[in-house]
């Protein structure tokens, strides 16, 4: 069986931990994705650029509407995601707009974070 | 500001755009390419003023702001540079010491377009958009925008700063659209140079009507870009749209500083060089065959600009423009502006009716130029109890204090004319 485990956190609350706070917790994550790999049950793992990066795409009408900032509304739920490799962000946008629920609901797209070590 | 430093900083505002679009491209970094800019410029102040103006002054910031560039590279590497910017850092190394002739680097005019488009990319917010496009290609600084918008500089410095940091991050690319996109792209660019312009024009809640640095600012840009897309129409109606709504700057606002209703101007006053050249782009736009709503709506403005007088005015082609707007965009202020047309072209009554029928969506009812249409109205057909009860309405909701003064003269006057009539 397959689980996808997704984190939640506040942005905020990073930004106003100190800079020796943010190195233990980011060698937390580091033995925690060694240990997860060593076990080998780990199928991929993206940590993501913060929420200003974000883009969030719909598609209205035929039209594909992008607005800055990340999906914030409650009244949908993340379904699955998808990650891929594309040129730039209008690459990203244009495959954003084909996905189906594009046309009802909305889809995030946020850089992943280029961490080499992970 | 003594005159050479003048003339030194009006070469600097126009030159920055096209020397910084073309830095971002050959640099592949918005901050460094600014910083080196900025290095350049200082260099320029001690240099121009002291050997006399470079022949190609936009060539020389360019050449000079690469070489800076490789300075500023140089340093970062000394204190470990990221393998990109080393690799860059290495080969500019190898251009700046290259024959002198390929050194000299121009403004590319095409790189200013990518500034432009990647300026006014759709995943930036709006606001971003405006502060990067005026920051990045109109050459002001933080405290101008700062100014202009009403917001404090620490605002649009974190503004500008999210907004950089994101083209970088999520990789926004710094290209030209290609023609499938091209349309819907320019759209938001026409937008936002529109949005500039009537920040500018209007001072919305600003204690000035017109603040001119920024009108000059977005009439440069809009030129620039109906220069650098001469087979695109929209940029062209923009830019005429811009130059007649600007050729009544003088006559819009009286000696004591209060707001003149376009029927009341002193048409003297409106400059026909700037009527002329907008006129002749409207009319070279339209021939082009792809009409659009700003080109509409510099037909708009070239209809009131070439009436002698306020009652020449050819409204009834106004109101036909009018509904061909409306198949662009259809919203209650256009509609609004529909409804004052018909009522010079027909009748106040005919006008009356399209505002009822706007009133019964509530859309305008905190719009001000709503209530003072609707009075005006009333006013012509001698019914002033009517226009004074608008007038009361549209008060509250006064855009500056020149519409509010506007009012309160207007509703003095009608006070006045019902005592008179009173026997």
């Amino acid at each position: 069986m397959k689980y996808a485990l997704l984190i939640y956190a506040a942005e905020k609350d990073w930004a106003k931990k100190s800079k020796e706070e943010q190195g233990s917790i980011y060698n937390e994550y580091m033995a925690y994705t060694v240990e997860l790999k060593k076990s080998g049950k780990l199928l991929s793992c993206e940590p993501l650029d913060p929420t200003s990066t974000a883009t969030t795409i719909r598609v209205r009408s035929g039209k594909t509407v992008p607005t800055d900032g990340p999906f914030a509304d409650t009244k949908e739920q993340l379904g699955g995601i998808y990650v891929v490799d594309v040129k730039d962000l209008n690459e990203a946008i244009a495959w954003a707009s084909k996905i189906p629920d594009a046309r009802t609901g909305s889809i995030e797209v946020r850089p992943l974070m280029n961490v080499p070590e992970m | 500001m003594s005159q050479a430093a003048r003339a030194l900083d009006r070469i600097f505002r126009a030159e920055s755009g096209p020397v910084l679009a073309t830095l971002i491209r050959v640099l592949g970094d918005f901050q460094l390419a600014e910083d080196a800019l900025q290095d350049a410029l200082t260099a320029a102040l001690e240099s121009w003023s002291k050997d006399g103006l470079p022949a190609s002054p936009g060539a020389w910031l360019s050449t000079t702001a690469r070489r800076k560039a490789v300075d500023r590279l140089r340093h970062l590497r000394i204190a470990e540079a990221k393998s990109s910017e080393l690799a860059l850092s290495i080969r500019l190394d190898q251009e700046a010491h290259g024959p002198p002739d390929e050194l000299e680097v121009s403004p590319v005019p095409d790189d200013q377009l990518r500034l432009i488009f990647t300026c006014c990319h759709p995943a930036l917010s709006r606001e971003a958009q405006v502060a990067l496009t005026l920051r990045l290609l109109g050459g002001l600084s933080i405290a101008e925008i700062a100014r202009a918008f009403l917001v404090n500089e620490a605002t649009i410095a974190q503004r500008v700063a999210r907004a950089k940091q994101k083209i970088a991050r999520a990789r926004i690319p710094y290209e030209i659209p290609n023609r499938d996109s091209l349309a819907t792209r320019l759209e938001a660019v026409l937008s936002v140079l529109y949005l500039v312009f009537n920040e500018g024009y209007l001072a919305t809640s600003h204690g000035q009507l017109v603040r001119g640095d920024v009108v000059a600012d977005a009439l440069g840009l809009a030129r620039s870009l109906s220069a650098l897309l001469p087979d695109e129409p929209e940029p062209k109606g923009l830019l005429a749209l811009m130059l007649l709504h600007d050729s009544r700057r003088e006559a819009r606002v009286s000696d004591e500083g209060d707001l003149v209703l376009l029927e009341d101007q002193d048409r003297t006053k409106w400059k026909r060089p700037q009527i002329e050249e907008g006129v002749r782009l409207v009319e070279e736009a339209l021939r082009m065959g792809r009409p659009g709503p700003y080109q509409i709506q510099g037909a708009i403005a070239a209809v009131h600009a070439e009436a002698p007088t306020a009652t020449d005015t050819d409204w009834r082609q106004i109101a036909v423009l009018y509904d061909q707007l409306l198949h662009y965009e259809r919203t209650p202020v256009i509609e609004l502006n529909r409804a004052v047309a018909v009522s010079f072209a027909v009748s106040p009554v005919e006008g009356l009716t399209l505002l009822e029928g706007i009133e019964r969506t509530g859309a305008l009812e905190q719009y001000a130029p709503f209530h003072l249409a609707r009075a005006d109205m009333f006013r012509r057909l001698g019914r002033s109890d009517e226009a004074q009860g608008c007038y009361r309405r549209a008060l509250p909701f006064a855009q500056n204090e020149q519409v509010r003064r506007f009012i309160e003269l207007r509703l003095h006057g009608t006070d006045e004319s019902s005592a008179r009539s009173c026997p």
